[in-house]
């Protein structure tokens, strides 16, 4: 240090977290197009809600208070040993242990109490149901009058209806939501990392890595993705990670474009060089220099690259060659409601929410779009 | 004057809009320019100049900006005057491109780039003259003559890609010509130019000027072209006229303190003395940088670029090193390959020893000592980082690690060296102006005590005040830090200022290397005599165009 006399100024006090003035502007661009804000806190609240779906619909209570004991059927499996029974899981729907936990405490049920897979055995009509309050009370009396009840009223309701396999509709769609967005973030996250990662290299390089990664990437987006998913899923049971890592193969060159062409660009700019002739490696050039530029234009692809893993893994499900059997995601609903004409709830609720999930992305999107363009005004 | 002006200008104003804000760009401008005669419109970057020359032909985005005020125009179609700041559309069509037309800055993008020279006046001549085929070939090679481009017959299906940025202002006057204008606007019209090329334009402007009997308004930042070119000239400050005059009294007894501050803010002061036996910092011995030229499919080498073509040159310490010569002599390019940023040929020593063959890790460490300044403030900042980061950055790859509060004081005292306030740091870039920039720019490249920094047009970008006071900081910084400069420059005078020795640079060679007071009292190749006459005269001298 240079003597007792200290030239600098104290460090600024810092909040939370630093936002420069660029990234604040670019927030106020993001908030001033009140669309696009509000689509991106409705969708953050029903993202929020569905990841605690467990805890909206589910076959088992949330809490159980038997015999003294605090129990948390939610997280923690009990046999039905512990409530006198003799099945390895307890089947808290079954009306001989809901009488056994109502005698000794009781419990605290979520919102919805079907799990996506729950078979709804008191059903009124034939499944597929419709939706409970859209049935006559002379429909539901059969039903109803084995638990003691009069009429629709005092059946469990499925709010949506249920599947053709007597499977709770808004159950099944709360979950598919959750696996498509999960998914959609997973595919979206991972091949923009990959795909900013081989660009970077790409552009910054040029040359002679450059020429024969671009040829690759042509080479390589040119094999049929969906015949060869079809192929695979006769060898492997497709699941959520193995299904995630083939789309991965393909879809990392969407953005490899982009970054590259902002990579070049950047890399003659004055202040590489500069920062090239202050001796900083070529990774922490890349990483403090180039990428900031180039995340601009990855952050404004990525809204739409999210939609599209999102439309891939439903059309996958809707084909059959998806998620495995048994579950819940909006394109095996869509399947439902195809070959189930007669029940259009099924048709009807899949087409909805897939299109309000899109459409509020599509919204984000755009907001995150003009955020990021340096001539775009807002009064 | 007896008289009636042919463009009188009476309290101008134009204010533009732009996201709720208003700003007043030109305020009360009132002008008058007779029939023939050359006014002159000086001011720095931001002064106006532009926005008030726009204007008279309403040029400017009609969403944005607002005009009031009189423009009245007397030509030969409009003998009572014509207003055009509220004149119709079609008013303002006839008179643009045909009563009054324009010359801009950047002759390459001014011409429609998919367009033969033929077919861009041509174009011209069809639409305000109804001329078109053969008769308008002839008034092409005619034109084209005049503007003095030789062999005019070969060129007319030559693209704008094809013809060099001379050549480009060549076709451009050609176009402003073509509808035998009374007044012709030139805004800033030789500054992207060559000084040699830039003397030549002003010469042909003067002549044709002249010849036509045609009134100019002259926009430029430079004083030596108004003294040169001018019957009047106008200073403008702030979108104001603060004073106007003849060329001749007005340069004599400047008034207006601003006008003043003008002329004296070119570059002044001399190179600091040199020890003969000083070390030498940097060497270069016949060096080279070709750039191979490759054709076909099996990308045989067919030929070079030869960028660099066997420099030696050598800087000691504490001395400055101005290298000069015009656009594409391989200045840059000997700066960059002096750092090893680009691969060279032949040796090159710092401090006696060779680094011309170091790999990029084996270079890191010698980093530290050869820094480089570039030419544009705003593109060799990164606008994402703060003041404080930018200068730092260098710091990291020091061998011994620095805390925040170490790195700091560093940067604290680099900016302190600059004539910068250290409490700015926590600031980004934008917040500051062009010469600020400039001055951070160095900060980055001393903050390491470098022993030797490559200053590449560190000053073109800048207005002529902040150039002097840019000079007057690296003297200040020489004189502290012994530092050896490379001081890579087109103009003269700057480093006629800097440079205790000049190296004349021309197609990759150097034409002529020695003391610059020797140099300058008595160059000795044609070439380096051409390059001063138009420097510090604006003057056209013959030089061997052919090599």
């Amino acid at each position: 240090m240079s003597g007792p006399v200290r030239l600098a100024p104290p460090l600024p006090q810092q909040g939370f977290f630093k936002l420069s003035p660029i990234n604040a502007r670019r927030l106020g661009n993001f908030k001033a197009n009140r669309r696009g804000y509000w689509s991106f806190w409705i969708f953050a609240a029903l993202f929020v809600l569905s990841l605690g779906a467990e805890l909206i619909a589910n076959d088992r209570p949330i809490y159980v208070r038997y015999k003294g004991e605090h129990l948390f059927p939610v997280v923690v499996t009990y046999p039905e040993e512990k409530f006198g029974g003799f099945l390895a899981v307890t089947d808290y729907r079954d009306p001989v242990i809901v009488d056994e936990i109502a005698q000794n405490g009781f419990a605290i049920w979520p919102m919805v109490r079907f799990a996506p897979n729950t078979i709804n055995l008191d059903l009124a009509v034939p499944a597929p149901a419709p939706p409970t309050y859209l049935l006559k009370d002379s429909q539901c009396r059969p039903v109803a009058e084995k638990r003691g009840g009069k009429g629709c009223a005092d059946l469990e309701w499925n709010w949506l209806g249920t599947d053709d396999g007597g499977r709770d509709v808004f159950a099944r769609v709360l979950y598919g939501f959750r696996i498509s967005v999960l998914f959609g973030l997973a595919l979206a996250g991972i091949s923009s990392v990959v795909g900013i990662a081989a660009g970077a290299v790409q552009g910054y390089f040029g040359g002679r890595i450059d020429l024969y990664m671009q040829r690759f990437i042509e080479i390589w987006s040119a094999i049929p993705t969906l015949y060869l998913l079809m192929i695979l899923s006769n060898f492997f049971a497709p699941s959520f990670f193995t299904l995630l890592f083939i789309l991965l193969l393909f879809s990392w060159v969407s953005l490899v474009h982009v970054v590259r062409a902002e990579f070049l660009r950047t890399r003659n700019f004055d202040y590489v060089r500069a920062a090239k002739a202050l001796g900083l490696s070529d990774f922490t050039i890349m990483h403090k220099h180039v990428l900031p530029n180039a995340m601009v234009a990855t952050l404004t692809f990525l809204p739409f690259v999210l939609n599209g893993s999102i439309t891939t893994l439903t059309s996958l499900d809707f084909l059959g060659f998806g998620l495995p059997p048994g579950t819940a995601s909006l394109g095996e609903l869509l399947l439902q409601g195809k070959s189930n004409l007669n029940a259009p709830w099924l048709g009807l609720t899949g087409f909805l929410v897939i299109a309000l999930m899109l459409s509020l992305l599509i919204f984000i999107g755009e907001a995150v779009r003009d955020a990021f363009d340096p001539r775009k005004t807002f009064q | 004057m007896s008289m009636a002006p042919l463009l009188s200008v009476d309290q101008l104003n134009v204010t533009f809009r732009q996201g709720g804000q208003e700003t007043h760009a030109v305020r009360d401008v009132s002008f008058a320019i007779a029939a023939g005669e050359t006014l002159a419109l000086v001011g720095e970057s931001g002064s106006g100049k532009s926005v008030t020359a726009l204007s008279v032909l309403r040029l400017l985005d009609q969403g944005s900006a607002r005009i009031t005020g009189a423009i009245r125009f007397a030509g030969r179609n409009h003998p009572e005057g014509q207003d055009l700041v509220g004149g119709s559309e079609a008013v303002l069509r006839g008179v643009r491109g045909n009563d009054i037309t324009m010359v801009f800055q950047e002759p390459m993008t001014s011409l429609n780039p998919l367009h033969s020279i033929e077919r861009q006046i041509g174009e011209i001549l069809e639409i305000h003259k109804g001329i078109d085929g053969e008769a308008a070939r002839q008034t092409i090679i005619t034109l084209l003559e005049e503007v003095g481009i030789v062999d005019p017959q070969s060129r007319l299906d030559a693209f704008p890609h094809q013809l060099s940025g001379g050549q480009r202002q060549r076709v451009m006057i050609a176009m402003a010509l073509a509808n035998e204008p009374q007044l012709l606007i030139a805004d800033e019209p030789t500054t992207a130019l060559d000084v040699t090329v830039q003397a030549q334009i002003l010469a042909l402007l003067k002549d044709i000027q002249t010849k036509r009997g045609m009134a100019m308004l002259f926009i430029t930042h430079d004083l030596g072209i108004v003294r040169k070119i001018a019957d009047r000239v106008a200073v403008m400050q702030g979108g104001e006229i603060v004073e106007t005059g003849a060329v001749g009294p007005l340069f004599a007894h400047p008034r207006h303190p601003y006008t003043q501050k003008l002329l004296a803010a070119e570059p002044g002061g001399a190179p600091l003395p040199v020890a003969d036996d000083a070390p030498v910092v940097i060497e270069a011995q016949n060096v080279k940088v070709w750039f191979e030229i490759k054709k076909g499919l099996l990308r045989k080498v067919v030929g070079h670029v030869k960028a660099v073509d066997g420099v030696s040159i050598l800087i000691r310490e504490g001395e400055t090193l101005g290298l000069v010569g015009e656009s594409g002599s391989g200045k840059s390019t000997l700066g960059l390959a002096l750092l090893r940023l680009i691969d060279c040929e032949g040796p090159v020593l710092y401090l006696g020893q060779r680094i011309d063959g170091l790999d990029a890790s084996r270079m890191r460490p010698m980093r530290k000592n050869m820094q480089v300044v570039f030419q544009d403030p705003y593109g060799s900042l990164s606008p994402r980082l703060s003041v404080a980061d930018i200068v730092a950055e260098g710091l990291t790859v020091l061998e011994r690690k620095l805390d925040l509060l170490e790195t700091r004081e560093i940067v604290a005292q680099a900016l302190i060296d600059v004539g910068l306030d250290p409490l700015g740091m926590d600031r980004y870039p934008h917040e500051f102006s062009g010469g600020q920039r400039q001055r951070i720019a160095i900060a980055r490249a001393i903050a390491l005590q470098p022993r030797f920094v490559v200053l590449d047009e560190p000053t073109s970008a800048l207005d002529m005040s902040v150039q002097a006071q840019i000079v007057g900081l690296l003297r200040d910084i020489q004189a502290k830090h012994r530092m050896a400069f490379l001081f890579i420059s087109h103009d003269l005078k700057v480093v006629r200022a800097l440079a205790s020795r000049i190296a004349v640079m021309r197609q990759g060679k150097v034409v002529e290397e020695g003391l610059a007071s020797q140099m300058l009292a008595a160059p000795q190749s044609a070439y380096t005599r051409a390059l001063f006459a138009a420097a510090f005269e604006h003057d056209v001298r013959p030089i061997d165009r052919d090599a």
